[in-house]
Order: structure tokens, then C-alpha cells, then sequence
């Protein structure tokens, strides 16, 4: 299990996994702790990008695309937008409005993950990795295509609606009322 | 070696319970919802990795709606926050207390 025992394949994933998990979890932490919001908005920009390269390891190119081009650009765009229009002046209250909140909340977090890690751990899942190679035989985008649109078809139209109604709502509701 | 799904497991595990903090802990709305966004993208990773290991490609189309919606969700909240903000002149979560505008 050694990594000079490894294919040349699998070493560049285990060595382009390290160094982006580090890089996502510092500018998540980084996100979560930093005064300035747009500090926050562009370190989430940062985690988006590398959550975007684990997909690519993970044979999921299209995902990949859209990550980047949906979250980091459309969404991250439009939470700055809105930054900048409410005014990134005020800064956050420092204090506390219920005593030991983030003692409490940093517990509850870690429980949590203790939780979960357990449950990962135990669930069965150490050996083997998987492949895709041959659900992505004819490329990965007409695969989950194909995919979308015969299974899913129906939740596809489903969010068709959906994203109309969030559409009309965010009218109605950025709409000066007289 | 590989690396096993547990590691991308246990990733998504960590980051989603960063963004579970985050929204505890954080006054400034916009800043949860940013919270919010890191822990669907924590539980889609999760989805991709599952995805791998069973060969078959409904966990990315299922992560497909998981962003769909996340990015009505923000159409929506952030719409909802211009609102409170055109009222109140604050974003923090601790002045909205009421339901009624």
C-alpha cells in the first residue's frame, strides 16, 4: 500500500487529493472565522474551486463545469451583489447575545463530527474505491445526460418549475412597495 | 493506493460541520447563507464519492438538483434579506425577531 507501489495514476490522485483538502478546509475554517464578508465570499469562492477538483477525481467532469461555472460564478456573483448593495460597513457585534454560545456551538460541531465519523467509519466502506469508467464509456456529459432525461425527467421539469417560482418570488419580493 | 471513498467521506463530514458552526455562530445573514451553501456542497461531494463506488452515475445527476435548488434557495433568501434590509437597515440575525413585516 505503499505510494512508489502505486500506479502513476493513482499517485497523482492521492497527491492532487492532499494538498486540496488542506487548501478546502483552511478557507472553509477561514469563511467561518473571517471579520469581513467579502473575505468570507471570496474564501467560499476559493472551497468552491476546490470541491470542483475533487469532482473531477471523482470522474464527475460535467459537475466539475458546473461547480465552477454555477456556484463560483452565478451564486458567489450574486452574493456579492448583494454585499455591495446592502453595504459592507457595518461590522458584525462582536458580542455575545446569549452567554456561551460559541463554546456551546463548537461542542455541539464537534459531537457532530464525532457522530458522523463514526458512522463512516463503521459503515463498511474502507476497501476498494470504485470506478466509473464504464457508466462514462461514451463521455461523462451524455452519460448523465442521458441519465437526466429519461429516469430523472420528471424531477428535471419538477426544478424547471421550481426555479420559475423562485424566479417570480425574488420579483415580488425585491419589488418597492407604493 | 487509492484514494477510498471514506476519505472523501470523512472530508465532506469535516466541512459540513464547519458549516454547521458557522451558521451557529454567525450574526450576519449573509454570512449563514454562505454557511449554509458550504454544508449542500460538503453533502454533495459525499454524493459523488457514493456515486464512484457504486459505478453508477444517479448520485451526480441526484448532486445536479442538489445545485438547482441551492441556487433557487439563494434567488429566494437573498431576496427576502433586500427585503428586511429595505425595513430594518440590518442584516443581523438577531434583529429579526418578527414574522409580520
Amino acid at each position: 500500500m505503499s505510494i512508489l507501489a502505486a500506479t502513476a495514476a493513482e499517485r497523482a490522485e492521492l497527491i492532487t487529493f492532499v494538498p486540496l483538502a488542506v487548501l478546502s478546509l483552511v478557507s472553509a475554517v477561514g469563511m467561518v472565522t473571517s471579520r469581513n464578508a467579502v473575505y468570507s465570499a471570496l474564501l467560499l469562492v476559493v472551497n468552491f474551486f476546490c470541491l470542483a477538483g475533487f469532482y473531477v477525481l471523482l470522474q464527475a467532469q460535467f459537475l466539475a463545469a458546473v461547480q465552477v461555472i454555477v456556484y463560483a460564478g452565478a451564486i458567489m456573483v450574486l452574493f456579492l451583489f448583494v454585499l455591495m448593495l446592502l453595504g459592507i460597513g457595518n461590522q458584525e457585534v462582536v458580542s455575545e447575545t446569549i452567554p456561551g454560545q460559541r463554546v456551546t456551538a463548537g461542542v455541539l460541531g464537534v459531537l457532530l463530527l464525532v457522530v458522523v465519523a463514526v458512522a463512516v467509519v463503521n459503515g463498511g466502506l474502507s476497501g476498494g474505491a470504485g470506478d466509473l469508467a464504464a457508466a462514462n464509456a461514451g463521455g461523462n456529459v451524455q452519460a448523465v445526460g442521458r441519465l437526466m432525461f429519461t429516469r430523472y425527467v420528471f424531477a428535471f421539469e419538477a426544478t424547471g418549475i421550481l426555479l420559475v417560482v423562485a424566479a417570480v418570488g425574488a420579483l415580488v419580493l425585491g419589488k418597492r412597495r407604493p | 493506493m487509492r484514494v477510498g471513498t471514506n476519505a472523501y467521506l470523512l472530508l465532506g463530514a469535516v466541512l459540513f460541520t464547519i458549516g454547521v458552526i458557522g451558521v451557529l455562530v454567525r450574526r450576519n445573514a449573509i454570512v449563514v447563507f454562505m454557511c449554509v451553501e458550504l454544508m449542500l456542497n460538503a453533502v454533495n461531494l459525499s454524493f459523488i464519492a457514493f456515486a464512484r463506488r457504486n459505478g453508477t452515475l444517479d448520485g451526480q445527476v441526484l448532486s445536479f438538483f442538489v445545485m438547482v435548488v441551492a441556487a433557487a434557495e439563494v434567488v429566494v433568501g437573498l431576496g427576502i434579506l433586500v427585503a428586511i434590509f429595505r425595513k430594518r437597515s440590518s442584516i443581523s440575525v438577531d434583529d429579526v425577531n418578527l414574522l409580520r413585516g
